[in-house]
């Protein structure tokens, strides 16, 4: 019944989204104006329908409905019930009825909140956001129907894949996804000023704060992505230039230029096209990530929720959305000016090469990404990784952190080095030390010693806006900008030293044996096995001592689970202020001795703590934002209100 | 597409760390899970296996790769450096064997000089792309 | 839109502003190409027409030659077959090499990562085609042939020229495609 109620509700939301586009394009037009009236209150409720539905869902893998196909070839009765509800989300159905979900109610919220804008580009907007969503719609209905039954209803359910039973993962794709979707907000905004030619800052203004939030997201969701594959695949690697993960860097990317560019067209009413283009980009990058790893056409080795039907459906809309955006703005965008002007050195100069740099980074990793493919409709294979990414990447983020360090001091418009010049002397002397420092010890590669010298300067420079000024009175947005922009350096350091300092142990030891292992001791203690709810595991006890400190017990596992029966690796990671000891159980090898995989990580916390800073400097820029925008809102009809009395 | 890092790695999990067709024991090749003795050879090794590419499981470095030909990989790789071969050396061994695949690092190629020749391109599109910005741009 | 600035206008005309559209074209193109024309996804052995790289294998079991490559080049073409016990696969094809053995093809045998009880149990179990079998404990025979898994199957010509490889199973419907390239290989 509750599967049957979703099933109802997620149609009617596909009609309400076909109505919000036919009465927001026709609202554009003389004739259909009375039509426009209807399109607020139709994308609200259209995203109430679709959260509906995806509670039905979320209620049908809560309670094991094993009726319901999906529930039955994803869940499983003896799991968990965090798991259970996580289920919900984590297969193809269930994760498109997110994605949909997630756009209608941002299409809502932006329906009932958004007026500051002509109501002409809100309609074109609207009606935008609507065109995106009905694909989705159709997508999930024709080809991934999420409450289809299953007769006669099996007795158990195939279960989860153990990897996904994590607590940090159960809720890293939600995280990512509403980043990805969000992102549809800006695409539909573009659309809307395409269609209008409206744009300015008002504009710039009304898109910011969700490019900032999908921003926020996708830096949290990418952060919390890479440490679960960090402390979950058991090989100490964080990042691996993998399809999926450039999937999920590409429209962060693309973002992090778009929040860069709004802001120069917020305030200083200047790149205009360029800003819209990136809208319409961003959001495109979200659905070209789907696509390639959906259709399983660069990983289908891994023929896991990957179709390649799925993959075509999904091209046609990419086709249709991303062609037909494109074209409109090869259409309009040479009738949009690119606004105001500026010069080579200011702070519109320096974002505006960020944006060059960041997609050129972009560019990079999509055909890096693509290359394979490229070579195999040639009849040929090769193989793109870290040893390509890392340094063309570098070629490119090496000068962007040079300019992200001078940038924020620039004034608008028009400056001299000079002028900032000054204040950067701290900073070059710390990077000078710095490379002298590495330079003495020796043994570091060329771009572990660049990321850690730029690291030190840039955390420096990146506080340098917050001086001179009250810090009272300073706005939230330039906290949030200098937290972001110290987060980068935090991070950077991170990868660097992991990169630079890391030390690695594999040893075979009977209980009773110690290994050593940077600044640790690690004695076997023994080997027992443990059970979990539905694993049962292995599990090392480790004695670990950091040089004098008191000894700690850490607990790797190997686990078994039996739904679906698979084995998984449970590292044990323990985290002192200067790093992390990354400890694995291996196999027992057999003479009897157990192998172990130790890793002493000097600083590699620092690359999500850097992630998580970034993410909270947009959660301050966002509140900062959006707290001015109200007091903007308020001021604007307190005088609406008096003129309207004074007209009295 | 979030779940495509979950997909992604869960699916290469699913691979290679376990090779669970069978009973198949770890590698029992000697280097498979022991390093080498001398530390700056060791290095030498794991930088190489880093950007190996694991033939089973296609989506990890043998480095990072729990699957048992990953373990002779490295073995592989650990005797051969360990015997003074250089790692460039070993690197084209694989490759003869089994095409560009097996390197993570693309080698200049008549196929694969597109993945250079774009970021150069890239630099030079930034750069006119900056000039022409702000050739007339310029202080007023 | 307001017009302030002539210059600039201009900019973003031309041919540039197709450039996105041309590059989304040529991205559907490509992934066209690769959704409809599925990309074979073994990889296979660069050694194809190169002589088999030298080697020598000890004995699997006690009662059996090892296997030396020098065995292969001995005017008459071979079957070399990389098995192990603990590979399902190799089930399936057993009954097709049992098949092209009792044809008279000579067929060799590398087992990669195994021991000599369970190779026992599974020769006893399922059959056993080979002349010779080699241990290859450690893999590296199997990477210095090329091979990326198991079951797979080289012919080898009589000097010892790797002529053909057959990833994965040989199922009924290759057999005959096996003895051509014996055929072949027998020229």
């Amino acid at each position: 019944m509750i599967a049957e109620l979703g099933l109802a509700a997620l149609w009617l939301a596909a009609a309400l989204a076909a109505l919000q586009l036919v009465s927001g394009a026709l609202g554009l037009t003389p004739k259909g104006a009375a039509l426009a009236g209807i399109v607020r209150p139709v994308a609200v409720v259209q995203g109430l329908l679709a959260l509906t539905a995806f509670i039905c869902l979320i209620y049908v893998f809560a309670v094991t409905d094993l009726s319901v196909k999906l529930v039955a070839m994803n869940s499983h009765s003896m799991k968990p019930l965090v798991f259970k509800i996580a289920g919900a989300w984590g297969n193809h159905e269930g994760s498109m009825l997110l994605w949909v979900t997630v756009m209608g109610m941002a299409g809502g919220v932006v329906a009932l909140i958004e007026r500051r804008l002509p109501e002409r580009t809100m309609l074109a907007t609207l009606a935008g956001q609507a065109f995106v969503s009905i694909g989705f719609y159709a997508f999930l209905l024709i080809a991934s129907n999420p409450f289809e039954r299953l007769s006669p209803t099996p007795v158990e359910g195939n279960g989860l894949n153990p990897l996904l039973q994590d607590l940090g993962l159960a809720f890293h794709p939600p995280t990512l996804y509403l980043g990805y979707v969000g992102l549809s907000v800006a695409f539909s905004f573009a659309i809307g000023a395409l269609v209008t030619r409206e744009v300015g800052p008002a504009f710039a203004r009304a898109m910011r704060p969700w490019v900032l939030a999908a921003w926020i997201f996708l830096t949290a969701g990418i952060a919390a992505g890479s440490y679960w594959a960090y402390y979950e695949l058991g090989w100490g690697g964080w990042w691996f230039w993998d399809p999926v993960e450039n999937a999920s860097l590409m429209p962060w990317l693309a973002a992090t230029a778009l929040l860069h560019s709004v802001s120069v067209l917020a305030a200083r009413n200047a790149l205009r096209a360029w800003t819209i283009m990136l809208g319409v980009v961003a959001f495109s990058m979200s659905m070209v990530g789907t696509f390639l790893v959906r259709s399983g056409i660069l990983t289908s080795v891994h023929a896991f929720a990957v179709d390649p039907e799925r993959g075509s459906f999904i091209l046609v809309l990419l086709a249709i959305y991303i062609g037909g955006a494109l074209t409109l703005f090869a259409l309009r965008a040479g009738t949009v000016t690119e606004g105001e002007r500026f010069a080579l050195v200011s702070r519109e100069g320096a974002l505006v090469f960020n944006n060059v740099m960041l997609s050129a980074i972009l560019g990079i990793v999509l055909f890096g990404t693509l290359y394979p493919l490229v070579a195999e409709a040639m009849g040929a294979k090769v193989s793109v990784g870290p040893p390509y990414f890392n340094p063309m990447g570098a070629l490119f983020v090496v000068p962007m952190l040079v300019v992200l360090a001078v940038g924020p001091l620039l004034r608008w418009r028009n400056d001299r080095f000079g002028r900032v010049g000054g204040r950067l002397v701290i900073p070059a002397m710390l990077v000078a030390a710095g490379a002298m420092a590495l330079l003495v010890m020796g043994g570091v590669s060329l771009l572990p010693f660049l990321g850690l010298v730029l690291a030190v300067g840039l955390a420096w420079a990146s506080l340098l806006p917050l001086r001179e000024r009250k810090l009272r009175r300073t706005p939230l947005a330039v906290w949030g900008m200098v937290m972001a922009h110290f987060g980068v350096a935090v991070s950077l350091f991170g990868m660097s030293s992991e990169s630079a300092f890391s030390i690695e142990k594999l040893v075979a030891v009977n209980a009773g044996d110690t290994t050593e292992v940077g600044p640790w001791l690690v004695r076997l203690d023994g080997v027992e096995p443990v059970a979990g709810p539905n694993w049962t595991a292995l599990e090392a006890q480790l004695k670990v001592r950091y040089k004098d400190a008191d000894p700690v017990m850490v607990r790797p596992q190997s686990r078994s689970f039996w739904t679906p029966p698979q084995q998984t690796s449970e590292s044990a990671l323990l985290t002192r202020w200067n790093g992390q000891l990354y400890a694995v159980l291996g196999g027992e090898g057999e003479d009897g001795r157990w192998q172990l995989r130790l890793w002493w990580k000097p600083f590699v916390t620092l690359i999500w703590i850097g992630g998580l800073l970034i993410a909270f400097g947009g959660v301050l820029a966002l509140i900062g934002r959006v707290k001015s925008d109200l007091r903007r809102i308020i001021a604007r009809d307190r005088t609406a209100d008096r003129r309207e009395s004074q007209g009295r | 597409m979030s779940r495509l890092i979950v997909m992604l790695l869960a699916a290469i999990g699913l691979f290679c760390a376990v090779p669970s067709l069978a009973q198949e024991e770890q590698s029992t090749a000697p280097y498979a899970y022991r390093q080498l003795d001398d530390p700056a050879k060791e290095q030498q090794a794991q930088d190489l296996m880093e950007t190996l590419r694991c033939l089973q499981c296609q989506g990890q470095s043998i480095a990072d790769s729990d699957a048992p030909i990953a373990g002779s990989m490295r073995s592989l790789v650990r005797e051969r450096i360990a015997s003074g071969e250089r790692p460039e050396e070993i690197r084209a061994w694989l490759i003869e064997r089994y095409g560009d695949y097996v390197s993570y690092a693309p080698q200049l190629t008549s196929l694969t000089w597109p993945l250079f020749a774009v970021p150069l391109a890239l630099v030079l599109l930034a750069f006119l792309l900056l000039r022409r910005r702000f050739r007339r741009g310029g202080d007023r | 839109m307001s017009e302030e600035t002539p210059t600039t206008t201009r900019k973003g005309g031309g041919w540039a502003i197709w450039l996105p559209l041309a590059l989304f074209a040529a991205f559907v193109a490509l992934v066209l190409i690769g959704l409809l024309r599925p990309a074979d996804r073994n990889v296979e052995s660069t050694l194809i027409g190169k002589p088999v790289p030298e080697f020598q294998l000890p004995p699997a079991l006690p009662a059996r030659p090892g296997l030396d490559s020098r065995d292969l080049a001995n005017g008459k073409p071979h079957l070399v077959n990389i098995f192990a016990s603990w590979c399902l696969p190799c089930r399936v094809e057993a009954p097709q090499l049992a098949a092209l053995a009792e044809a008279g093809v000579p067929i060799e045998g590398i087992s990669v990562r195994d021991t000599t009880e369970a190779l026992q149990r599974f020769l006893d179990e399922h059959g056993d085609p080979f002349q010779r079998i080699g241990a290859d404990d450690d893999g590296k025979v199997q990477l210095s042939l090329g091979s990326s898994g198991v079951p797979e199957t080289y012919v080898i010509d009589g000097k010892g020229v790797i002529r053909y490889q057959h990833i994965g199973e040989i199922r009924p419907e290759h057999v005959p495609l096996i003895l051509d390239k014996l055929r072949e290989a027998s020229r």
